[in-house]
């Protein structure tokens, strides 16, 4: 996989330490370490972190250690870390540090489709965006040895399709020896007061058109000439082998794959020279095409994602490239294969659902037969497999946003005069995001009540460890929660009538009011049982 | 050699195994592959998708172009019908027509059997039926992997031993249930074939 290529990369680069929080398509770069035994011979930190901001500053310590670090997360974890993020462009970086992103093109397990190329340029950070698990691999040290050279965090953007694809590659046999401690030459960078910040920021727009002409020539933004010059092709990261495959003896126009950014501008001002017009294939969204409206003449004609020739949202593939080709020269209408058959009308959508013997299940159950008793109940969900609970045949959420947003939302709503209002969140969510909003409540008292449906793991992304396991309601009472409004009960179907009790109590009760409610994740269960052998009664 | 396969299921049948195994083999035989799979949200019993890609030569794109697969590898009837687009006018078709029904719109069975007849190369037989027979209804993807054997230049010797390979760590009775379930899947798809050359 991808994930895993990129993985091993960095253990070979000589990495000291590897954060993040699981988020798919991200989530095997941390347990391909977690399971690999160089790691653990050389004691390579990867336990997962309690969000992506926490497991961010965590690597940039590392790497102000002067030690090489990567942390990992999926796209909309780069928004919860992005006040570290776009403030460790001003510290920069001393020891090598990576920011694995994983982007999530058509949405496979996701709340939008945001690019993080954007990120990087809005921070001052490059971006590499490895096109295949080979590049994958070698940009771990080819993206450490940047980051040590001009001093500054380095972003890795994966994609769902590279993250998630497995290919044979070829790996060092010899990993590097780890940097050993070092503090930064400049000190006065790591301490953002406006004195300091002024005086970095000037630097730091120097870093980045520095870090243009290293883009320029780099071995992975690559020129392959072409005899037909009516086209030139500048396409990105694992779009270039949907090109290669559709034109497997070379394509017939000249085209520059890039990989490495800022983009390099006078390469590409070279081909918009040499070809009449110019199409940008580039999975995610059109930040290319956008950024040649400044760069190349403005009568230039460009095709791409703003202008419709290529499909908008969703993820690229073989056929969408090919498309979007025949729409500007007919004549490769040709190369298309000829399909036996159409799809196929009777077949229908089957979305994905909560397993059988989860505790999810018996949480929305109980607190849809309570709330048919109350006309305006609204119910705020969160991010994991409980946002399952919107689908039938429970159709129990009315909003989901980001992480932590259920205890929030139903906070403001409250405050809105809804009721009842209420908050269902997982466990690894609520350490993630949920524990400042649950302060807020506790404060306010708010009229809500808060379901932590604890299923002792981060379960959406696999079963990862979640940090808060033993301790939610030490969590809450730490945080103010008084004891007489926490409740504990364990979501089996033979506590149906008990949770539906306490559900309706609490939605009675005015102010705040929070119920845990408990049942090992069925997935996990099944794996810690074939790990333990059979369970005995207990 | 050049084979594109589109691998289908619902999630928790075992179609990942089916395409790790197939990754094994062609490794052991010096094939280049690329596999794409599917994870997170989907894998919750919603439609489950993998490519896999095994050729002498080099593979460009994680993903197949339609009208280019092969084969169709399915585990679920609706869901091999799910891919029709994708399937090479040579291409066959290799499913479970055991129909795995956890929504409430399931078109009948009955149609979909129809539509699997209009497809020239197919085999279709009750795979779970067969496993439960030979070896436990959880082999079911290995009888599948059995029937598509026959398409895939991998010899079933190198197959086999990827089976081992891969289930090596649950046990012998683990491992010797899933070869019986492939052989009996191998030998079931042999009748299919010589029907077809008839």
């Amino acid at each position: 996989m991808g994930d895993e290529a990129f993985a091993l990369g960095a253990i070979n680069a000589g990495m000291s330490g590897a954060y993040g929080y699981p988020g798919t398509p991200s989530t095997e770069i941390m347990e391909f370490i977690q399971a690999n035994t160089l790691a653990k011979e050389r004691g390579i930190h990867s336990h997962w972190s309690s969000n992506e901001k926490t497991a961010y500053e965590e690597a940039l310590g590392m790497s102000y250690a002067g030690k090489r670090s990567i942390v990992t997360m999926k796209h909309v974890g780069l928004n919860a870390s992005a006040d570290a993020f776009v403030n460790s462009g001003m510290t920069g970086a001393n020891g090598g540090m990576l920011v694995a992103v994983a982007d999530d093109p058509s949405m496979h397990s996701s709340q939008n489709e945001q690019d993080s190329r954007f990120y990087g340029e809005f921070a001052f950070i490059p971006v590499l965006e490895p096109s295949n698990q080979q590049e994958a691999y070698d940009m771990a040290e080819y993206g450490f040895r940047l980051s040590e050279k001009f001093e500054i965090p380095v972003i890795i953007r994966f994609v769902t399709r590279l993250s998630h694809s497995r290919a044979t590659i070829e790996v060092d046999t010899e990993a590097i020896t780890e940097n050993s401690i070092h503090f930064p030459k400049d000190g006065k960078r790591w301490v953002l007061m406006p004195g300091n910040s002024r005086k970095r920021y000037k630097e730091l727009i120097d870093v980045y058109d520095r870090l243009e002409h290293d883009s320029e020539k780099s071995p992975y933004n690559v020129y392959t000439p072409g005899p037909d010059h009516s086209l030139g092709i500048i396409i990105s990261g694992i779009a270039a082998n949907y090109l290669n495959e559709l034109f497997p003896d070379g394509c017939p126009y000249p085209t520059i794959k890039i990989s490495q950014y800022p983009l390099p501008k006078a390469m590409l001002r070279k081909l918009a020279d040499e070809c009449q017009e110019i199409l940008v294939i580039e999975e995610g969204q059109p930040y290319i095409e956008k950024a040649l409206r400044g760069v190349l003449e403005p009568q230039t004609k460009i095709y791409g994602k703003l202008d419709g020739s290529l499909i908008r949202t969703g993820e690229l593939n073989p056929d969408r490239v090919l498309e979007c080709l025949i729409k500007i020269r007919p004549e490769l209408d040709t190369i298309k294969a000829q399909a036996i058959r159409e799809a196929c009308d009777i077949t229908v959508a089957r979305p994905p659902s909560l397993c059988k013997g989860c505790g999810h299940r018996d949480v929305y159950q109980a607190l849809n037969e309570v709330l048919e008793g109350y006309e305006d109940a609204r119910v705020f969900g969160d991010i994991g497999c409980y946002t399952l609970g919107y689908l039938a045949p429970f159709k129990a959420l009315h909003t989901v946003l980001d992480m932590g947003a259920s205890i929030t939302m139903a906070k403001g709503a409250s405050e809105a005069g809804v009721h009842p209002a209420v908050a269902v969140i997982g466990d690894s969510t609520f350490t993630h995001s949920g524990l400042s909003g649950l302060l807020d409540a506790v404060n306010e008292n708010s009229n809500i009540l808060v379901i932590i449906s604890d299923n002792l793991t981060t379960g959406m992304t696999g079963g990862q460890d979640s940090q808060g396991t033993g301790k939610i309601e030490e969590i809450c009472l730490g945080l103010g929660v008084d004891p007489d409004s926490l409740h504990t009960v364990d979501s089996l179907p033979k506590n149906h009538d008990d949770m539906k009790r306490l559900f309706k109590q609490a939605i009675d009760h005015r102010g705040l009011q929070v119920v845990v409610s408990r049942r090992e994740c069925i997935q996990t269960a099944r794996r810690h049982g074939a790990h333990r052998g059979p369970k005995t009664a207990g | 050699m050049k084979t594109d396969i589109i691998l289908a299921g619902v999630g928790g049948q075992g179609i990942l195994s089916v395409a790790t195994i197939l990754g094994v083999a062609a490794l052991k035989e010096g094939l280049n592959i690329k596999q794409a799979e599917v994870h997170g949200m989907s894998q919750r019993g919603g439609d489950v998708q993998s490519t896999l890609r095994i050729s002498s030569g080099p593979i460009h794109s994680d993903l197949v172009p339609s009208g280019k697969a092969d084969l169709i590898v399915s585990l679920e009837p609706m869901e091999a019908l799910r891919y029709l687009p994708a399937l090479s006018r040579e291409g066959w078709i290799v499913t479970s027509s055991a129909p795995f029904i956890n929504i409430s719109n399931y078109p009948e069975i009955q149609e979909i059997e129809k539509e699997l007849e209009k497809a020239k190369n197919v085999i279709a037989f009750d795979m779970e039926e067969m496993a439960k027979e030979v070896a436990s209804p959880r082999s079911s993807n290995m009888v599948l992997l059995g029937a598509a054997s026959h398409f895939i230049d991998i010899s079933s010797k190198i197959i086999e031993d990827a089976i081992i390979n891969v289930f090596s760590s649950k046990g012998e009775t683990i491992v010797d249930s899933n070869l019986k379930a492939f052989r009996a899947g191998r030998e079931k798809a042999e009748h299919f074939i010589s029907k077809q050359q008839h």
